[in-house]
């Protein structure tokens, strides 16, 4: 198990520095160069331009210029933000903690219910309970994210009463946590169940098929002559062996997962490192998309990395090898 | 298996002969909105703004009192022409990393490969939102940013089914008779893996179509050009969506869902038709 780890987290290091390298080519040398734009500012002072000259090293030779980036980079240096006239790191850090209050919540759930519904479509194949899961699946794979969140905005605006936009509602004090954390819960609602919905489908489908598939297999036949119950046959072994495909291709969608909360957080102005993103776009700011393209790029290659062991710990060949 | 029978074949899956009608009728849209459409996609009428459905206006008006049902006729044609295109610069990208890995090998496919996990790990609407902020806002940007990300996926297809023809008697045969590697790829190789690409191909405009519409809808792309992500991204701007105008967002992302659902359902379908061995090899990619 040790070896499989040590080789997954090397790739993970490797994935890591071509995201470096990517971010340096898109930053640096594509047209429109958005480094020389920080000199455009007009809100930086001579003496700002000539630190921050110095400290991009921009009179230096290419390949130099690069080391200086990686070096920043790793020191938590990721430059000023335009816009906030603060260190990036300083404005990422409470989107990235917001983002999180949102992404966690919505997959752990949307695994859940995907995976159940998965099982219960693929034992019942070919019935019209199975009709239902996957035609609804295959329908919430095709729905625009932001589009199933203007939907709910508008129902919920028709209903009244749910909180559409924000974190938090804005010009109230709050007195006690519990009231606090009830607001924050309310404004959760919609975008936890959007990013939800839309990350489900995926993965029922996926457990679906991994089920079917174990369902062929010889032993599930033998177990079954033998008297077992079709339905401790499918909790301790077809459910377990499903998991482990499913696992894996979980693991490649996280990336999905995050792109469709980057459209959730912005739908309903979630204050994420997905509105950041969005807001940095309009209003020019460089050095945070820069940074918020970098910790979006690191979360999935960590969540990859996290999958990987879970993988690893599922399955007994790679963790008694 | 003749052309004749795959097509009878084809027709026998449900899924296939719906996923083509969707298919036929969306492009009969594109190619005939002048013909078809009851007002100019601009024709603004001044009197009329956000009007309910009307006998007037079918699909009722948008915030400068243009006809939504003209706009949704005309904006097929850059939704459509933006999923063709991209997933064009897709396979033919996909197509040829996948038989260069697949048939070359060794130090080659293993570079190759790890650029492909590479772009398959990376969220690739936010770096089309990312590069598209930074090169610019034009349609041919956009085209091309979708489907510089759209490969991986193609080239894995074709890189697995390059390394079991590689091995064929046919291809060494045709070694042995002195035919070069260009000869082989274009001739033994590639007519034979082109089967798979085009089921991939059709889950591939599939997902242009989607991240095309999420991309315009965050404002990144020509707002300009009417698409049905363009026409969600001014219902949302305006406030149409919390003033509840339900005929101005509803109708779009139908239409995004249904040209989704179209082209998947006949990606899906021409997997099982060409490809009976291979189940459900398909990885979803949504936004």
């Amino acid at each position: 198990m040790g070896r499989y780890i040590a080789k997954r987290a090397l790739t993970s290091i490797i994935t890591f520095f071509a995201v470096l390298v990517l971010t340096f080519i898109l930053f640096r040398l594509l047209p429109g160069n958005p480094v020389l734009l920080l000199f455009r500012n007009p809100q930086l002072t001579q003496q700002q331009i000539a630190q921050l000259s110095a400290q991009f090293g921009l009179n230096r030779p290419l390949y130099e210029q690069f080391i200086l980036f990686i070096v920043n980079v790793f020191r938590g240096n990721l430059g000023l933000s335009f816009y906030y006239r603060a260190p990036v790191t300083q404005v990422l850090f409470p989107a990235l903690l917001n983002s999180i209050i949102l992404i966690l919540p919505s997959t752990i759930l949307a695994i859940l219910i995907g995976v159940g519904l998965g099982v219960i479509s693929g034992w019942k194949r070919n019935t019209l309970t199975d009709m239902a899961v996957l035609s609804s699946s295959l329908v919430l794979y095709a729905i625009p994210t932001f589009w199933l969140g203007i939907l709910l905005i508008m129902l919920a605006v028709r209903i009244g009463g749910i909180p559409v936009s924000g974190m938090l509602s804005i010009g109230v004090s709050f007195t006690s946590p519990t009231q606090y954390l009830g607001n924050l819960l309310r404004h959760l609602l919609l975008p936890m169940i959007t990013l939800t919905l839309v990350t489900l489908g995926q993965f029922s489908i996926i457990m679906r098929t991994s089920v079917i598939n174990e369902l062929t297999e010889d032993y599930v036949v033998a177990a079954y002559a033998k008297g077992m119950s079709e339905s401790r046959l499918i909790r301790k072994h077809v459910v377990p062996n499903a998991l482990l495909p499913t696992v894996s291709i979980i693991a490649i969608s996280i990336g999905t997962v995050v792109a469709g909360a980057v459209l959730t957080e912005t739908v309903f102005s979630w204050p994420g490192v997905g509105t950041l993103i969005y807001d940095s776009i309009a209003r020019r700011d460089y050095p945070v998309l820069q940074g918020a393209f970098l910790i979006v790029a690191l979360s999935v290659i960590i969540s990859n990395f996290i999958a990987d062991l879970v993988y690893a710990y599922l399955d007994p060949r790679v963790k008694y090898s | 298996m003749s052309a004749h029978s795959t097509l009878r074949r084809y027709l026998g899956n449900r899924k296939g002969s719906l996923g083509l009608a969707i298919l036929v009728v969306l492009v009969f849209m594109a190619v005939l909105a002048p013909v078809i459409s009851p007002y100019k996609a601009t024709q603004i009428d001044p009197t009329a703004i956000l009007q309910p459905p009307s006998p007037k206006h079918l699909l009722g008006t948008n915030e400068v009192g243009e006809d939504i049902l003209s706009l949704i006729i005309w904006g097929s044609r850059i939704s459509l022409l933006v999923g063709f295109l991209a997933t064009f610069v897709a396979v033919l990208v996909g197509t040829a990393v996948g038989v260069v890995a697949g048939y070359i090998g060794g130090f080659t496919d293993e570079a190759l490969m790890r650029i492909t996990d590479f772009f398959l790990v990376i969220p690739a609407v936010v770096l089309a939102i990312v590069v598209a902020a930074l090169l610019g806002n034009t349609l041919l940007n956009v085209i091309l940013i979708i489907g510089l990300l759209s490969w991986p996926s193609t080239a894995r297809v074709v890189r697995s089914a390059t390394l079991v023809y590689k091995q064929m008697p046919f291809v060494e045969a045709s070694k042995c008779a002195g035919a070069g590697t260009a000869y082989i790829l274009r001739r033994h190789i590639l007519p034979n893996v082109l089967p798979l690409v085009y089921a991939n191909t059709s889950l591939t405009i599939a997902n242009s179509i989607f991240t095309q519409a999420a991309l315009v809808f965050l404002g990144v792309g020509d707002i300009n050009d009417i698409s049905w992500g363009q026409i969600l991204h001014f219902a949302y701007a305006s406030g149409a969506i919390t003033a509840g105008d339900y005929w101005y967002a509803i109708p779009p992302g139908l239409m995004i869902v249904v040209a989704v659902l179209g082209f998947a359902l006949t990606g899906y379908a021409l997997d099982e038709v060409l490809n009976p061995k291979l189940k459900a090899g398909v990885v979803f990619e949504s936004a």
